[in-house]
């Protein structure tokens, strides 16, 4: 089978999660493709292109492209399915956004959010927050998937270079106009993919606690912040910090807990980290049944204690 | 906008789904979740919806707003619910079957058809399936705009104008009507039914029609082979105190 991959990014730099799809895509075996769709991506084809494992890039190079809107990109993949066995991104806002569009338009089922492939049709994916594993097999002849980035590892960049070859997008008026952006801008590693995240929830109690307490320890640790939904409701912290399951969904080295209750939704987008800890006052938060390591007191003295004591 | 030129009508597609504080049991044969005897509500995106819709046109910048629903007859509860939030009627596609996001996408295409509404609001995702897919798949089969992860929407001169929660921040669009959104989690803050609304819900107008009268391909295109519980993380130890737990991260050797 040949496999057409869409590959994420911001414009400038080839996201992570598509390193990790690649991965999801050796799983169910054949040849590799992957898409670079957007307006002077040239760099970005030609990172993809080292990634190991790929064996092709197109890259279409359109300003209509630029924004990676969902009917012109989701446009592009629907001509270009003709060729391929199956059309997968990894669930990122982008994947999401527009990998059923395609699926539509060719009548096939999606299958969302996969985190392990059983075989070339076979997947499972978690449901109900994660509460509940499903094994799915599709029975389109065209597979759209979308994979979820934390349970793959990346494939490793390097070695030969893989061919890159430009495709065009279809002439078409497109509806939906591009007006403005607003990305955040952080020094810090990107949450869906660093090694350590750190993550703060309502026991926080404010803005500033997630500036003053929270910050430094990522910082010490060159984490990533996240937040609880409880923490981004109260205004605490922006929404696209939120681990859950309708946020981000991680699943890094190590997860520091600290002031989160451990709600099942949130418990879904961080139960697959390699080791969790808790810091909360009240012993009986369920964030303790699934912390390796915990530590029952006020935040606001152990975080500052925490800092010190890692030196 | 202003209300003489406001939109005709919405039309808000919702879900019935476990209750989010329900937790999901599943069957020992490995067949699914046991919803037996549990607590069922409308899916909290789809409520933001509602309420989205409602707000439109409490502003006057909608004239009308319709709910639809696919599901048993049980699911008439959250059509109601819906309408004591203020929407004013309700379809409801009758089907005991369970209904792939591609079949209910194509079922909501043939409310579409009949309602012509110039906006359809709808949840981004159901927090059962967690698939994210029905609202992109109706404006696909539509060729209408979509602008999904909607956290902010105006409404202008035969155009909406969304913001959507994107994964490094915020981007906003501007989608010429009719247009296809969907809601997350920051949209709005769904208001509670006051018991008049409620009584008052109850004879306002709900089409019930069965799923075969819609002429779509029900057909599974997925089979579901086995569902299971996740792997269970046995809960640690704690700490006594901060030093304890720095020497538990090196001897775990992630710090």
């Amino acid at each position: 089978m040949t496999i057409l991959l869409l590959a994420d990014h911001d414009g400038q730099t080839l996201g992570e999660a598509t390193a990790r799809a690649v991965s999801a895509a050796r799983d169910m075996g054949g040849v590799i493709h992957v898409l670079v769709a957007g307006e002077n991506v040239g760099s970005i084809a030609r990172a993809a292109a080292t990634v190991s494992g790929v064996d092709k890039v197109l890259v279409a190079d359109d300003p209509a492209l630029a924004h990676l809107l969902a009917e012109p990109v989701a446009e592009l993949l629907v001509t270009l399915s003709v060729d391929y066995a199956a059309v997968i991104a990894p669930a990122t806002s982008v994947g999401k956004d527009i990998l059923p569009r395609v699926a539509a338009r060719r009548d096939v089922m999606q299958v969302s959010d996969i985190t392990r492939v059983i075989a070339a049709d076979t997947f499972e994916r978690p449901v109900y927050a994660g509460n509940a594993i499903e094994t799915v097999q599709s029975t389109d002849e065209l597979k759209v998937i979308t994979i979820r980035s934390s349970a793959f590892d990346a494939a490793p960049q390097g070695g030969e270079s893989a061919p890159v070859e430009s495709v065009s997008l279809p002439a078409k008026e497109w509806k939906a106009r591009f007006e403005s952006e607003a990305l955040t801008k952080s020094e810090r590693p990107e949450l869906t993919s660093a090694r350590i995240v750190v993550s703060g929830g309502r026991g926080l109690g404010s803005a500033q606690a997630f500036e003053t307490v929270l910050a430094p320890l990522a910082e010490h640790l060159h984490a990533a912040i996240g937040a609880s939904r409880a923490a981004v409701d109260a205004n605490y912290a922006p929404n696209d910090l939120q681990v859950g399951q309708t946020g981000k969904i991680v699943a890094p080295e190590l997860y520091i807990a600290v002031g989160i209750s451990g709600a099942i939704q949130h418990l879904a987008g961080m139960k697959d980290s390699k080791v969790i800890v808790a810091i909360n006052k009240d012993p009986d938060a369920p964030i303790f049944q699934v912390a390796d390591f915990g530590l029952v007191g006020d935040l606001f003295t152990i975080v500052p204690e925490l800092v010190q004591a890692l030196g | 906008m202003t209300g003489h030129d406001a939109m005709k009508k919405i039309l808000v597609p919702i879900k019935m789904v476990l209750d989010a504080n329900m937790r999901p049991r599943v069957k020992a044969d490995g067949s699914g979740v046991d919803l037996s005897g549990m607590k069922l509500s409308i899916n909290p995106f789809c409520e933001i919806a509602v309420e989205e819709a409602v707000r439109l046109k409490e502003k006057g910048l909608a004239e009308e707003v319709v709910v639809v629903s696919i599901g048993p007859a049980k699911v008439q509860d959250i059509l109601r619910q819906a309408m004591a939030m203020g929407a004013d009627r309700a379809r409801l596609i009758e089907t005991d079957q369970p209904v792939e996001p591609l079949a209910a996408a194509k079922l909501i295409r043939t409310a579409v058809a009949e309602e012509t509404p110039d906006l359809v609001i709808l949840g981004k995702q159901a927090v059962d399936d967690d698939c994210n897919q029905t609202g992109q798949m109706l404006a696909a089969l539509l060729d209408w705009p979509q602008a999904t992860f909607a956290s902010a929407l105006h409404v202008e001169a035969d155009s909406v104008k969304v913001t959507r929660e994107v994964d490094g921040g915020h981007q906003t669009l501007v989608l010429p009507l009719p247009a296809v959104v969907t809601t997350d989690l920051r949209l709005n803050e769904p208001r509670h039914c006051a018991l008049p609304n409620i009584m008052k819900a109850r004879k306002k107008p709900l089409d019930v029609r069965p799923v075969a009268e819609c002429g779509v391909d029900m057909a599974a295109h997925l089979n579901v082979l086995s569902v299971r519980p996740p792997e269970a993380r046995k809960a640690g130890r704690c700490a006594a105190n901060v030093n304890e737990l720095v020497g538990d991260l090196h001897a775990a050797g992630v710090i």
